[in-house]
This record gives C-alpha cells, sequence and structure tokens, in this order.
C-alpha cells in the first residue's frame, strides 16, 4: 500500500470574481492555494473541511472538471497537468468521481440503465452485444436490481440513486474515484448502507477513493489518511488514528472538538471558535487562520506556514511547530 | 406545562390517497426545557412544528387533536389571532438561514417591523431593542451590522440574526427546525451554544427539530423519536442514549460512525427504507425493517407505553406494574 | 413530506425477479395530464380542425377539385357586398368573392405561415442560444449583443424592415417573420442552458468522458425541450398575428390570394357598410391564436414532470 497512485504537487485554481473593462483581474478568489498532498494505491484518503474551504473544487480538478491554475497533478507517475484535452479525457476511464447530491447527479431524463450503460459505450469498453450483461452485472454489485433497469432516477430514493452514481462511476473500472460528500444528503439510516457499501467496493475492486466529507466522523470511519483544509490550504495532513488522537494544527483541534458526540453524559470541553470563515476572495494574510485562531503568534498574521512533516507521516502547517 | 400537544393528527389529502403525517401524537413542552424531536427525512417532525404554528401549506391539513399552549388551544384559533402569538410568544427559526430573511430589506428593519408590530413600543426604543438583541446573539459592532443587507453577513451570521429576530419579543416558545444543518460543524457549536445560552437567561422553552442525533445528544433535556409520523421513544436524553429501547433507534444509533470509535468495523445498517407513505407496512410501521420482528408486530400496531418514565412503542417491551420486562 | 415516494421492494423479492420492467413511456403520460385540461383539448381540437381544413383545401387544390362552396379568388362585381345569408355564408367582399371560401382558404397560408416561419426562428434561435450559453465568455456576449439589439425594435417594425430588404410576397413574409423572433428562443434556449449546465449530471457526464456536442444533444437538450415545445407552440400564435399584421399593411401575401390579415386591411374601410367583412377574418385569427395559446399552456403543464399525473 505503499506504491503511490495520486501526487499532487503545488495545486491552485484561482477564480476571477471582478475584472476592469481590460479583462485584468481585480479580485481574484483563491478556492484552492498551493496545495500538495500523494494519495497512495488502495487507500481511501479523507479531506475535510468547512463549506467554502475548496474541498470539493479539488476534487473537481483532479477529474478534470476545472482546470488548474497553477501545479502539477501525477497519476501513475504521468503528469495530467502537461496532457491537452484530448489526451486527458482519455484517463476518465481512470479517475472517477461520486457526487453528493443523488437528486442532481442523474440525468431525469435517461433510465439508470442507460445512464450506467452510457460511459461503457462512449469509452468503447465492451462489444455493443455485452453491454447489457455488464450494466446488470452493475446493478446487482450496488445492490440494485435487474428489473429496475427501465426506470427513470424519480421512481427512486435518495439512497438508491446515490447507489446508480456509485455504478456509474464503477463502469469505467476506475483507478480512483473521487466521493466528493457521497452520503451528506442522505438521510441518516441510509448513509451507513451506502458507506458500507463503499467499504465493500473499495475490498472487491481494489479501488482508491479520495473522500470529501465536512462529517468528521464519517472520513474518520472510512478513511485511511486525512487531509484537513481551511479557505483553500491544507492545514495538516496525518493517518486517521494519529489526526484524531493527537491534532496539532488549532484549526484540526478546533474541528474536532466542535463535533457533537453521541453520549450526553460525556460533556467535553469545546473550543468555540469566534467569528466566521473569512471570505476566500480577501483571506487573511499570512495563516489562513490567524484570524479565528486562538494560539496566535505575532508571526502568523506576516508570513504563511508552510506544511511540514513533524512525526513521520504528520504534516501540519502552523507556526507553532517550526 | 407551556405546550401541550394531545392528539395531534396532521394529514395530506393528495390526488392519489390521503398521507398521514402526523399520527396521533401528544407531548408536553415544559417552561424552560428543550425538547428535542428527532427523525429522518418523512418523519413527520417538520409537519409537527408547521401544525403547532399553524402554518401548513395546502394539501396539509391538521386533523385532529389538541395544541394547547397556555391552555388555549391553537387549532381552534383564527388566523388573526394566531398572528398575534406567531412571533410574539412563539417563534420559529428555520432550516434555511440564506431564504428566511427577505433579501431587499435591512437586518433591522426586519428585526424592528417584528417587535413593533407585537409590542407596543416607539421605533427609536424598537431601534435599541434589535441592536440590544443583535449584541445577545453574538453579533460583533452589532449597531453597525444592524444597517446590512441579508446578502451582506453569512449563513452563521444570519441565523443568528434569524435567532435574534425570532428572540426579540421574549417569546415563551421557541420552534427550531433543523436550525443549524445548513451550517459548518464550527458554526454549529455556536449556534448551539447560543441556543442554551438563551434558554438559561429567558427560561424559554424550545423545540428541537432535527435529524441529527449528536445535536440532541449536545442540546436537548428531553427526546422524542419519530419514525412515519409516529412517536416510537420518547425519554430524558440521559436515559435514551444509555439505554435506548425502540429498535429504530438502537438501529440508527449504531448506523453513526462515532467520533472517538477505534474499531475498524463494518456499520451496523438499518436494512431497506422509510416505506412510502402511501403503502405502509400492516401492524408496526418500523415492521419490515426491524432485526426483531416477530410475527405479532405485522398484525397489531404497539401502542406507546410508559415504563419508568421512558416511552416506547414496541411489542419487545411489555409494562409490568411499572417494571422493565425484556422478552 | 418525503422528497421522494418510490416504490419499495424488499431484497427477497428483488433478487426473485429477474424479468426487466418496460420503460414507463413518458407520452402516455404526457397525454394523461393534458388530457385533464379542458382548454388544452379545445385548443388542440381547434388546431386538428384548421389542419384538417388546411389540408383538404391544399390536396383539393393540387388535384384540381373544388371542395369549397365557391372559388375563393372569382370575383363577381355584380354580386359585391352581399350580407350574410344562405347562399353566401359570411356573405360577399367588396368584389363579390365568397368570404366563407375565403376564410377556409385563408387558413392554409395562415398555418403555412405560423409553422415555417417558427421552424426558421426554432432552428436557428436553439442553435445560437446553445452556443452561446454552452460556451459562454465572448462567444456569448457576441451573440447575445445582437440578439438584443433585434430585441430592442419592435418586431413588427423589424418585419416591415427586413420586408423592404427582401421585396413583397408570401415566402419573404415568412422569412421575415421567422427572423424576427430568433432572439425570443435564443434567449430561452441559452437561460435554460445556463441553468442545466450547472447540474451535477451535466458535470458527471464530463467526468465520463462525454464530447461536448453529445453533452448538448443527449444531457442539456432533452431537459429543455418541453420550454422550447411550448415557446414554438406559442410562436405559432404569435407568427400568425404578425402574418396578419403585415397583410393588414399590404406587405404580406399579395392579392388575389386570400388571407386573413389581407382580408382585414382591404375592408377596413368598409367598416360601416359592410362589417362582416371585417368581422369574420378576426374571428378566424382570434379562434386560430387562441386555440395554440390554449395548447401551449396545457403543454407546459403536461411537460412538466412535477405537475404530472402517474
Amino acid at each position: 500500500m505503499n506504491e503511490v497512485l495520486m501526487k499532487v504537487q503545488d495545486l491552485s485554481k484561482h477564480f476571477t470574481i471582478e475584472t476592469n473593462f481590460l479583462g485584468k483581474p481585480l479580485s481574484v478568489l483563491k478556492a484552492v492555494d498551493e496545495v500538495s498532498f500523494t494519495i497512495k494505491k488502495g487507500e481511501a484518503f479523507g479531506l475535510v473541511g468547512e463549506s467554502g474551504c475548496g474541498k470539493t473544487t479539488l476534487g473537481k480538478i483532479l477529474v478534470d472538471l476545472y482546470s488548474p491554475t497553477s501545479g502539477k497533478i501525477f497519476f501513475e507517475g504521468k503528469e495530467l497537468s502537461a496532457l491537452n484535452k484530448k489526451q486527458r479525457r482519455s484517463y476518465c476511464k481512470d479517475i472517477q468521481m461520486i457526487f453528493q447530491d443523488p437528486y442532481a447527479s442523474l440525468n431525469p431524463r435517461m433510465t439508470i440503465g442507460d445512464i450506467i450503460a452510457e460511459p461503457i459505450i462512449i469509452n468503447n469498453l465492451l462489444p455493443p452485444s455485452e453491454v447489457e450483461e455488464r450494466v446488470i452485472y452493475l446493478l446487482n454489485c450496488v445492490g440494485l436490481a435487474r428489473h429496475q433497469r427501465n426506470r427513470y432516477p424519480h421512481e427512486f430514493s435518495g439512497g438508491q440513486r446515490q447507489r446508480v452514481g456509485i455504478a456509474r462511476a464503477l463502469a469505467v473500472e476506475p483507478k480512483l474515484i473521487v466521493c466528493d460528500e457521497p452520503v451528506s444528503a442522505l438521510d441518516v439510516s441510509i448513509q451507513a448502507q451506502v458507506l458500507n457499501l463503499l467499504d465493500d467496493l473499495k475490498a472487491e475492486f481494489g479501488l482508491t477513493y479520495l473522500f470529501i466529507a465536512h462529517g468528521l466522523n464519517v472520513v474518520k470511519h472510512i478513511s485511511d489518511r486525512v487531509g484537513v483544509m481551511y479557505l483553500g490550504k491544507l492545514m495538516e495532513i496525518a493517518p486517521k488514528r494519529e489526526l484524531y488522537a493527537n491534532p496539532l494544527n488549532p484549526y484540526t483541534q478546533a474541528l474536532l472538538s466542535a463535533i457533537p458526540i453521541i453520549n450526553p453524559e460525556k460533556k467535553k470541553e469545546r473550543i468555540i471558535l469566534k467569528g466566521d470563515v473569512p471570505s476566500p476572495i480577501n483571506p487573511p494574510s499570512g495563516c489562513r487562520f490567524c484570524s479565528r485562531c486562538f494560539k496566535e503568534l505575532d508571526r502568523c498574521k506576516l508570513n504563511a506556514p508552510a506544511l511540514r512533516e513533524v512525526s513521520p507521516d504528520h504534516w501540519v502547517a502552523c507556526h507553532l511547530y517550526d | 406545562m407551556l405546550l401541550e400537544v394531545k392528539n395531534l393528527r396532521t394529514e395530506f389529502k393528495l390526488k392519489r390517497g390521503t398521507v398521514t403525517a402526523v399520527d396521533d401524537i401528544s407531548f408536553t413542552i415544559d417552561k424552560g426545557e428543550i425538547l428535542a424531536i428527532v427523525g429522518e427525512s418523512g418523519s413527520g417532525k417538520s409537519v409537527t412544528s408547521l401544525s403547532i404554528m399553524g402554518l401548513l401549506q395546502k394539501p396539509g391539513r391538521v386533523a385532529g387533536g389538541e395544541i394547547n399552549f397556555k391552555s388555549q388551544d391553537l387549532n381552534k384559533m383564527s388566523q388573526k389571532e394566531l398572528q398575534k402569538i406567531r412571533g410574539n410568544q412563539i417563534s420559529m427559526i428555520f432550516q434555511e438561514p440564506m431564504t428566511s430573511l427577505n433579501p431587499v430589506w435591512r437586518i433591522k428593519d426586519q428585526i424592528m417591523e417584528n417587535i413593533m408590530t407585537h409590542m407596543n413600543i416607539s421605533k427609536k426604543d424598537a431601534l435599541a431593542r434589535t441592536v440590544e438583541m443583535l449584541d445577545t446573539v453574538g453579533i460583533p459592532s452589532p449597531a453597525e451590522r444592524a444597517n446590512d443587507y441579508p446578502h451582506q453577513m453569512s449563513g452563521g451570521m444570519r441565523q443568528r440574526v434569524m435567532t435574534a429576530m425570532a428572540l426579540s419579543c421574549d417569546p415563551e416558545l421557541l420552534i427550531a427546525d433543523e436550525p443549524t444543518t445548513a451550517l459548518d460543524v464550527t458554526i454549529q457549536a455556536q449556534i448551539l451554544e447560543l441556543l442554551y445560552r438563551m434558554r438559561e437567561k429567558f427560561n424559554m422553552a424550545v423545540l428541537l427539530i432535527t435529524h441529527d442525533l449528536g445535536v440532541v445528544s449536545e442540546a436537548a433535556d428531553r427526546v422524542i423519536v419519530m419514525y412515519c409520523g409516529k412517536i416510537v421513544e420518547e425519554a430524558d436524553v440521559k436515559s435514551l442514549f444509555a439505554q435506548p429501547l425502540h429498535p429504530y433507534t438502537v438501529g440508527l444509533l449504531k448506523s453513526i460512525p462515532q467520533i472517538d470509535d477505534e474499531s475498524d468495523e463494518r456499520l451496523y445498517m438499518i436494512k431497506g427504507m422509510v416505506p412510502n407513505p402511501l403503502n405502509m407496512p400492516s401492524g408496526c410501521s418500523f415492521s419490515d425493517r426491524c432485526d426483531s420482528c416477530m410475527d405479532r408486530c405485522t398484525k397489531e400496531v404497539p401502542k406507546l407505553q410508559e415504563i419508568n418514565g421512558h416511552k416506547v412503542r414496541c411489542f419487545l417491551y411489555e409494562a409490568k406494574e411499572g417494571e422493565l420486562n425484556v422478552k | 413530506m418525503p422528497k421522494d415516494i418510490s416504490t419499495s421492494s424488499d431484497k427477497n423479492s428483488i433478487q426473485a425477479a429477474e424479468y426487466v420492467e418496460k420503460p414507463e413511456s413518458q407520452l402516455k403520460e404526457m397525454w394523461a395530464t393534458l388530457r385533464q385540461n379542458k382548454a388544452a383539448v379545445v385548443g388542440l381540437f381547434i388546431i386538428g380542425m384548421l389542419t384538417l381544413i388546411a389540408v383538404t383545401v391544399w390536396v383539393s387544390e393540387l388535384i384540381g377539385v373544388q371542395i369549397l362552396p365557391y372559388d375563393p379568388n372569382y370575383s363577381d362585381m355584380s354580386k359585391s357586398f352581399i350580407w350574410p345569408n344562405a347562399e353566401h355564408w359570411f356573405g360577399t367582399d367588396q368584389l363579390g368573392r365568397d368570404m366563407f371560401s375565403r376564410i377556409l382558404d385563408g387558413t392554409k397560408i395562415s398555418l403555412f405561415v405560423g409553422v415555417a416561419a417558427v421552424a426558421i426562428s426554432l432552428s436557428i434561435g436553439v442553435l445560437l442560444g446553445s452556443i452561446a450559453g454552452y460556451r459562454g465568455g465572448r462567444t456569448d456576449a457576441f451573440i447575445m449583443r445582437v440578439m438584443d439589439v433585434m430585441l430592442a425594435i419592435p418586431s413588427i417594425l423589424l418585419a416591415i424592415a427586413f420586408m423592404a430588404a427582401l421585396g413583397k410576397g408570401l415566402d419573404k413574409a415568412v422569412i421575415a417573420i421567422g427572423l424576427v423572433s430568433i432572439p425570443e428562443y435564443a434567449r430561452i434556449v441559452r437561460g435554460s442552458i445556463l441553468s442545466v449546465k450547472e447540474n451535477d449530471y451535466v458535470q458527471a457526464a464530463k467526468v465520463i468522458g462525454n464530447g461536448d456536442s453529445r453533452i448538448i444533444f443527449k444531457h442539456i437538450l432533452p431537459n429543455i425541450i418541453s420550454l422550447i415545445v411550448v415557446r414554438a407552440t406559442l410562436g405559432v400564435s404569435s407568427a400568425v398575428l404578425d402574418t396578419a399584421a403585415l397583410g393588414f399593411l399590404g406587405l404580406g401575401v399579395q392579392p388575389p390570394f386570400a388571407e386573413w390579415g389581407d382580408m382585414l386591411g382591404r375592408a377596413r374601410g368598409f367598416i360601416f357598410t359592410a362589417p362582416y367583412t371585417l368581422i369574420f377574418p378576426g374571428i378566424a385569427i382570434t379562434i386560430t391564436v387562441l386555440a395554440f395559446n390554449l395548447f401551449g399552456d396545457g403543454l407546459r403543464d403536461a411537460l412538466d414532470p412535477k405537475s404530472r399525473i402517474k
């Protein structure tokens, strides 16, 4: 499990919000700002952060829905970011995505069978005579039945639709699946079903996940390593047990302490952060978190801390550990 | 007793049949108490709160039961009488802080309007109270921020404004319908803490509607678990989490990944999904998903019975002289 | 209320069921919903009748059989201005032509112009709107500014300007009316593409390797087709009105061909002496426009899956 599947180097995505009449950018939203990490083959890499931290943007860059402003992406040693559009598209077979909202991610005018067959057909993966058999196989894999093949998405519940979305991603036999909040739109009793399904499929097909979520308990359950994002920056990366037991970055500490614990007897000491997440259009200079940090140092305002390995496999971006 | 809901029944008349969204539920809230109603989509928890507020939209209607607020039946009141109580003695905060504020009005205008409708005070006093309320809910430099429009504020700020507006007339009961669902976890912690503080300060009762058991465990005094329009379990928060009785509650608690769980075991799953409200299983509505389903469960509907102050609707438990008897 | 009311089936029955269900027919559902709407059914019935009349008249003309009571273009000055009677149901006009025959004959032209003009504006408008909406950026800005300029000029004025450039005649009227309403279609299509484009399923289509044109035709257009169809139906009625207006101004169909607007225009001098020469073409225009509007409104409901009846 130590082979690197994907390596991301100084990846940035900036959106221009306003330009002057000559087309020169006036204000820029730094959704993802010089992020680096690696995903190992066969692992589930969790990415947590609050809304607007850029985790979804990052996931969408990896599946080529956005092109990065700068930085490099390597997949199995090949630099994806250097490929042209056509070459890049051939990699969609290897990197797939599961979307957050099962109500919006399926074309309402297509039957679920056609939705699952489409990636096989357009990528010419199987001769036409074998496509149908494969569709039925995939439906069974995700716990749906053959007779439902010709139904439309609106006839299904959220959990079932998410299963269709998973089957669509599996259809091209990808190596990496970017799971963008795959359970946050589902009911609690259905979340466990989908999480278990994802776990099973990972073992069965030897998949690697980039698991994006805001629910820290969900990420902890499914991931091997976890990265914490805040305002477009990676704040901390560590194996999950290490991160949850020994969070170093004050933001990670606050985030962990804010999760409600399902045990009313165990009232824990809570770090209530002051204020709101600042706008990513005008992020604080220096460390992005310094406006809300409770352990702020003088230099935090001046320069941004780099992500450094402070103990084996535990990376943190914070001046407290310089 | 501040609010007493007695045998409330709410129906939706659809073209394809009548859906009983809230099926004969009864509960009470005392002064200063936080009562949580938990349930998944379709459980009827939000419909319950809308029924209490008289805000049901067609084709929904309250088909039976009483909603006694300080011994007055809200259900029998005219819309005009209700309006006097709504926003004054009972107020409400909603899930979507983005859409529940009017985008073309300043923050202060919206709060002041609410204050001046219900309290007989001058404009100047209303403004002073607005600023005071914004300060209470933790909005920095409230006097300046009162002049903002909703779009100039973040989600957490807007939920605070909503809370300030809801609290501006010293309500005795606050109905909070998924107040933190749309918010990030660090902001959720702020809002929950705020609710808690407000309760202490004003001795206000809160009816907290949520799907998040974590929020319940953090904030509530007493919990009602709803499934398919019925109350399946009711207990004080400690005994509910320490000893859940109904298989649905047990399953829900087991199926949530715990942050302090160090094992990598598979999650427990409640099989199947919430039944179609037009096609409910006979007998207990949870019978088709229940691991402990017996013959009897598919034939009879179990009654809600009380065992040592812990109410549960399940044939696994039989109350005998106040003793808990597990079959 | 729960977000979805789906048929739940338990796992055992899923395993047992080896058959594959037939896809539900979207057309059948649409028809069921449309039938509930009385006004739309009336509209559809009238449209059917008008089409029948138009086709019959056209075919009989082709094979040289006269099925109209009189030759619509045969004038007999000795019979001018006869009030409606048993022989001439709608009376005769200033040139002694039978009004009833002329009105039936006019159906052919009005419907043809309506449909042909919509076909022109629809095809060009959808194409431009799709490109603008999907591409965005400068292409979008350029296309939409041209459309804005066209919209800024009153459509009938613009049509007259086109006619002035193209010359008189039925074919030119069709082209002018078609060109004038391009911006309406382009705007609708662009707007809906912009909103549909943001849907996750369009993004998902990109992720699984779809090319741009397949995304537009397979994933975006089918989801806005209902809007386009409804607009096109309503568009026929405004095209009929525009033709009539051009005819009234003497720019459309040239005599002696019968066209309702042209008939109105030529009869306006006799409003007090022979009002029926205005009333009947007026009623014909009103009925046609109304029928298409009623049908279009019903269609809008029928094509919206949310308001459909199962």
